[in-house]
Order: structure tokens, then sequence, then C-alpha cells
């Protein structure tokens, strides 16, 4: 497979993700953000741009940090290089390069979610936000059923190793900008603990009948965080990804009979998790680890960008 | 104006709705299909070409920077008849062209003898001259070719282009043959239409065939300009139906005089190029220097002989519209045998009396560019402004050798589906002419094109046009009956 090919895969399947986690994370503020007052409102509004790392870019672009313009940037801005659209937009351009290593399927599904959000200038009001976010993952749940039916071949390979990579670099930010709501008994920072914070952050990474069907008892913040540390599980969580990668690497080495730094970067990650527990990471503290895991993460897609020759 | 007495690819010359023989069935059901039901399935086509990204970039259009072709749902037919009479002339042609450009970049017997002016050969802007004296591998230059054909009459076909760089099209003929059989499979039922669906197996052969010696399998790779380029669609459909790569420049390095691709695994040799950038951008150290397109170094490794490149750089030459003026003088001497298909009569205006005859009679005339394509550069004079004509006039003294010209021909039409109903609309036809190292193939069928605009003669997609499928029917559904 061309190393060009490769690369505009890889990249379909983050671009793909992250429109996908961005769609759920205005779903679950718009949620969140009707249950408060005004000032709750904006604050989920505010803690919804530094999970996906753009508080920097919405300041620069000047506008007043209402509920509807939060809502505009994170799913239509231009200058956001995280919103839904421009997402979408990396997503087909790279898919349009490697047309012929998709299925028509994939590309159709890409290629609607594109046409969703081309022409639109405004999310309109919050309920028709969510029927625009909605559409959008409906059509991203497509591209990842077509994904299921391609052929296991190195092109699904490269959409599945970028999805999952994406996946752990999502779910770690968004740990780590609520970390202070998911710390054990008498470590609360944040005063009181809220259920509502919980059962939003549970429902960005879809999670919420999985925590009742793997713990019992009533929601506990460190358990939320231990689910979606550790629980592999549950497909959106950090063991997840991590595991996945590792079988992923291990899918081309198979085919080439080669291995590179990616594939022992990988697995000794995985390794390192399988050592770990909650208890442990709570210990030397949470939000010192998941910054190292988004730095190791970021370490392992230059890995994989170099073994793979991308540019 | 043409239209009203231009001969009709249903109804023939007759003016009494008497579909020609053979073609009954489809004038059965033009009229027995409701209007309501055509429209359903001309807008289901559109729905189908949009989701599928069957879209055509047009230059100079922000706006429609990516518009899908308009498809009529119309077929055009030929009978198995008049297809063996144009495969034939086709096949004529094209081996001349061949011989053509192998002599003109080799012994140049044919201006040695004096049956063309030498100077339209050597003086002329598309003659390549870094390829004189290379011979690509097998010998073959012009592997495909999209030879443009139009009709005035019932036995009146006319060669009016022929595309010999890199034409476009044939992926509108796959993809509007699958709309057909997808929207009115009846036609399939009462027509015996001989399929398309082989051609990329036969391109894939014919780039197979003319590899550079050796033993090992051949790699061959579909070379794009990129996803932003007009025709992106068609490359990704051929390659992906070859099953061959989708290359960019980028992706390539010449080494040793030897062509390479970068893969996930290493670098891993090319031995045939089918190239759908043109020549001029082909390779920066040889052409145009600012070309990021193309491969640093590509030229060396064709001139060496270990990359075929389809077709050959140069190939040009046999493209220009000057050189056409001379194209039944380059059949007669190449082949020995008189032209079957014949030129559209064409005056060439660097000669002083062509000219003055041109510029008495612009308003009947199409005046072109010699190294236009796609429509621009063009003047049809009947349909023109004055303004546009004057400026054409202009043109025409200030650089004569510039411009050819020929008359305003009545293309035939065949009935087409519009806002204002079935309506006659005119019609050209592109069929694809393959040759590889041991043979010439042309897949029974083509692309028609038509002119959406009432009268309009442009078929041209950058200029308005749509596509039709075009049906060449099995030998027993005519069989005895008079074209």
């Amino acid at each position: 497979m061309l190393s060009r090919t490769a690369a505009n895969l890889y990249w379909i399947g983050r671009y793909m993700e992250r429109a996908e986690f961005a769609s759920r994370l205005v779903e679950a503020t718009i949620r969140l953000s009707s249950l408060g007052d005004h000032v709750e409102s904006e604050q989920a509004w505010r803690s919804a741009l530094k999970v996906v790392g753009t508080n920097a870019a919405f300041e620069r672009s000047g506008e007043a940090p209402s509920a509807f313009n939060v809502r505009r940037f994170l799913t239509l801005g231009e200058q956001n290089p995280s919103s839904i659209r421009c997402c979408l937009a990396v997503a087909r351009d790279n898919a349009r390069a490697a047309r012929t290593a998709l299925t028509v399927e994939a590309w159709q599904a890409i290629n609607r979610a594109w046409q969703i959000v081309r022409s639109r200038t405004s999310p309109g009001g919050a309920q028709a936000t969510l029927n625009l976010v909605e559409e959008l993952k409906a059509e991203i749940r497509g591209f990842e059923g077509s994904l299921g039916r391609m052929l296991r071949s190195e092109s699904s390979w490269f959409l599945h190793l970028g999805s999952v990579i994406e996946r752990g670099d999502n779910t770690a930010r968004l740990l780590d900008v609520k970390y202070y709501l998911l710390l054990p008994p008498g470590q609360e920072v944040g005063g009181t603990l809220d259920r509502d914070q919980w059962n939003t952050l549970l429902q960005i990474v879809s999670a919420r009948t999985a925590y009742r069907h793997i713990y019992t008892g009533p929601l506990q913040p460190w358990l939320v965080a231990d689910l979606l540390v550790f629980r592999s599980e549950m497909p959106r969580s950090l063991a997840a990804s991590a595991e996945e990668a590792v079988t992923l690497l291990s899918a081309f080495a198979g085919l080439s009979g080669r291995q590179g730094p990616a594939d022992r970067m990988a697995r000794q990650r995985l390794a390192r998790m399988q050592d770990l527990d909650i208890g442990t990471v709570f210990q030397g503290g949470l939000h010192e680890w998941l910054q190292a895991y988004v730095r190791e993460n970021a370490a392992l897609d230059q890995a994989i960008a170099k073994q793979f020759r991308f540019s | 104006m043409a239209a009203t007495n231009a001969f009709d690819e249903l109804w023939g010359a007759s003016r009494s709705r008497q579909a020609r023989p053979g073609f009954e069935p489809l004038a059965k059901w033009l009229t027995d299909l409701p209007p309501a039901e055509m429209d359903r399935r001309q807008q289901a086509a559109e729905a189908a070409f949009r989701s599928l990204g069957i879209t055509f970039a047009v230059y100079g259009d922000e706006e429609a920077a990516e518009r899908i072709i308009p498809f009529d749902i119309i077929p055009r037919l030929f009978t198995a008849r008049e297809w063996d009479n144009l495969s034939a002339g086709l096949e004529q042609r094209v081996q001349a062209i061949n011989a053509f450009i192998d002599d003109v970049y080799g012994a140049r017997r044919i201006l040695a003898d004096g049956a063309i002016p030498p100077d339209i050969v050597l003086g002329n802007s598309q003659y390549c001259i870094p390829c004189a004296g290379a011979r690509p591998p097998h010998g073959v230059y012009a592997h495909i070719c999209g030879i443009d054909l139009v009709r005035t009459g019932a036995d009146e076909f006319w060669v009016l282009e022929d595309n010999v760089r890199t034409p476009s099209g044939v992926s509108y003929m796959l993809e509007n043959r699958e709309a057909m059989l997808r929207l009115c499979p009846e036609l399939f039922e009462t027509f015996a239409v001989r399929p398309v669906d082989s051609y990329p197996e036969l391109l894939r052969e014919t780039l197979h065939s003319v590899a550079p010696g050796g033993s090992r399998e051949p790699v061959c790779v579909l070379l794009t300009p990129g996803h932003f380029n007009s025709a992106f669609f068609e490359h990704s459909f051929l390659a992906d139906n070859m099953g061959i790569e989708l290359v960019e420049g980028r992706d390539l390095i010449v080494d040793d005089d030897k062509v390479w691709m970068r893969t996930i695994d290493g670098p891993v040799q090319v031995d045939v190029i089918y190239r759908r950038i043109d020549d001029s951008y082909l390779d920066p150290l040889i052409f145009e220097p600012k070309s990021i397109l193309g491969v640093p170094g590509l030229l060396a490794a064709y001139m060496a002989g270990n990359v075929a490149l389809v077709n050959a750089p140069g190939t040009g030459i046999a493209d220009d519209k000057a050189i056409y003026s001379y194209m039944p003088e380059i059949v007669r001497y190449y082949t020995g045998e008189e032209p079957r298909l014949p030129n559209v009569e064409t005056w060439r205006c660097r000669e002083p009396k062509a000219l003055s005859h041109v510029l008495e009679n612009i308003e009947k005339m199409v005046v072109k560019l010699v190294d236009g394509s796609g429509g621009y550069g063009m003047l049809v004079g009947p349909t023109a402004s004055k303004k546009e004509i004057a400026a054409f006039r202009d043109a025409l003294k200030a650089k004569p050798h510039c411009y050819i010209a020929q008359p305003t021909l009545a293309l035939s039409t065949v009935p087409t589906f519009t806002d204002h109903g079935l309506v006659p609309r005119h019609v050209d036809f592109r069929p694809f002419v393959l040759t590889g190292a041991n043979r010439t193939t042309i897949v029974p069928g083509g692309l028609t094109r038509v002119a959406l605009r009432e009268g309009s003669l442009v078929v041209n997609s950058s200029q308005g046009g749509g596509t039709k499928d075009s049906f060449i029917l099995e030998p027993d559904a005519t069989e005895g009956s008079a074209p």
C-alpha cells in the first residue's frame, strides 16, 4: 500500500472519531446546561471547549462565551480545527484522495455527513442542534458500520488504527478536564459531587448503561474513572484503546514479518497499564497520569507515522 | 435551428415519428412511460450520482467546484452494422496514428516523402523535442485513444477530433450503464445490448502488455494530478476497477533511471504508468520546471526503457488540430487504404486562401484554436453574438496559424428529457480504442455527450453538456434490416 494512502486512511479514522466525539460532547453539554441556571450553563460550555482543547481558539475569535456561540463554534466553527465541520471536511478530503482504498459504503457515509454540515451556517436552537448532531451521529455510525464490513486488509487496519489512537486521546482529555469530579472520598476539590456531571461524562462516552452492568451499587466517582481507564470491555476506555492498538499493529507485523518502534511502544504501554489499578493512579495523581497518557499517545502517533513512512 | 432538420438517432430523417428499423421498442417505451415516472427516474439517477461522488470540477467556477454531469436516461442506439463500420474505421485510424507518431519521432519518412509539410510537425508546439529518438516499449505510443465522432445522416459519420493525449470520459460510459441497468432494466429485456463492463479488465491487459521486458509480474499504476483535478473521479474509478495503485507525483521517485513508489513496506519498482497528467507536467527536469505534479527524472527513466508511459509523451502531435486536417493523408500514407472514417472539411487558416474563406463565412462556421480543448477557445458562428464574432475576426487576422475552421454541421439529435419535456438535442460520440503490444480492442460502447441547451452544438461537460448511455445492439437484433 502507498504510504500516502495509509496516511490518508489513518487520518480519516482519526477525524471521523473526533467528529463523533465532538457530536456527543455537544449533545451531552446541551443536556447538562439545560439542568442548571445561566451561570452553570456557561460553565458547562466553557468546560466543553476545554475538553477539545479549543478554549484558546475560542477566545481568539472574540465572541462572547454564550451557549449559542460555543455551540456554533463546536459544531460549525471554521476557526475551530476540531469543530465537527472541520473534522468532516478533513476526513472527506482524505477520503477523496484515498477513494480507491475505501468501500463505496464508507465513502458515501463520509460524503453524506459532510453534505449535512457543508452549507449550514447556524446550528439553530438547542433542539435544532440536537437534531443536527443526531443526524451526524447516524452517518458516522454508518461509517463505523461500513468498516466492520470492509475486507480485513491494510486499508481497514489503518482506518481502525487512526480511530483507536484518537479515541484514547479523546477519553483521556475528557477525564482530565473533569478529573476533580472523579476523586475518591475525602479528596473532593470541587465541593459537592454532582450526579448530573457524572451522568454527562458517562453519556459523552456512551457508557451510562455499561456502568450499570459492570458495577453494582450507587454511582461512585472513582469507579467512573476505573471504567474509563482500566475496563477494556468498555470500548472507549484507555485500556481498550491501548489493547486494540497492539492488536492492529501485530496484524501488520504478521503480514510484513517486520516490527518497528511503534509495535514496541504500544506493547509496553499496554503492559504497564495491566500492572496498574485505579488506586495506584490516584496515589500518583490522576491529572498527572492522564497528562502522561496523552503525551505517550502522541508519541505513539509519531512512531506510527514514521514506521509507515507517512510523509 | 439545426435541430429541426438534423438527423435523429431514433426517428431518422423522417418527420413522421416512425422509428428507425429495430428501434421501435424504444419509441414505444418513450410513449408508454408516464412523464412523472420518467421524472422520478431522472431524479433517482442524479441522486445516485451525487451520493457516489461522481462529480466533475469545472475550472473557473468556484461555486460549482463539484458539479455532477447531467445524465439523461434516454439512451442512444447503434445497430450492429453501424458499429462494425465504425470500429473498422476506428481501428484503421488509430493504427495510422501510432505509425505516424512512431515515424515523426523516428525516421520521419512521411516528411521526407513530402506527404505533409515538415514545418507543421517539427514547428508544432505539440512536437516533443526531448522525446525524439526514443521508442517506447513495444513501439506503442497512443495506447488509449478517444475518437470524437459526429453524425449528420444515416450513413454519414465524421471524425471531429482525435483525443490521443489523456482522453477522459470512459468512467461515464461505465457508470451510465450501471445507472441504466438499475433505473431502466426493462430496456435491457427489450434490446440485446452488448456489455461494456469488460473495459477495466481490457485496459489492465493493455497496460500489462506494454511493460518493459522482464520476468517480474509488471507493476502498473495510475498517475493522477490529485483529487482537485476535474477528472479525479475517473482516475480513482479506473484504478479501483483495475486493482492498481492510484499514485500522485509525490508517491513516485526515480533512482538509477528506474521508477519507484513509496509504500508502507518501502520502495516498490513501477513498470507501467497510466498517467493522467499532461506531458508538460510529467517531469520538472525536462518540461515545466515549477510543476509539482510530476516526477523529477521520469523522462530519463522512460528514455532508458525502464518504464512504459501510457500514453507515451509526445502523442499530442497527433492530437493537434492542424495535424488533424492532414489525417486523411496520414491514414493513406501508413495503411495504403482510403480512410474509412472521413474528416470534417477543415480550413487551415494559416493558408491565406482558407483564411479569406473563413473570414467571409465566419457566421456559418465553427472556428477552433489549434491547441485548445474542452470547448474553450471556440466560436460557433451561427449561435455567436456579433461581439464574439468581431473578437474572433480580430484574433484570426492577428494569429491565423493558431486557428482552423470547419463548416457548422447539423449534428444528429436524440430525444432528451428536459424541463420542456421530450425534445431533440444534439449529440456526439466518443468510443475508446485500446492498443496494446499485440492487439487493438474497442469496447462496444462509448460516451454519448449531449448539448442540453436548445440548438446548442457544444457538448463539452465543461460547457454545460450532459451524457447518455450508448447501446450497441447485438447483431441478431437488427439482422436483415436496413439502416
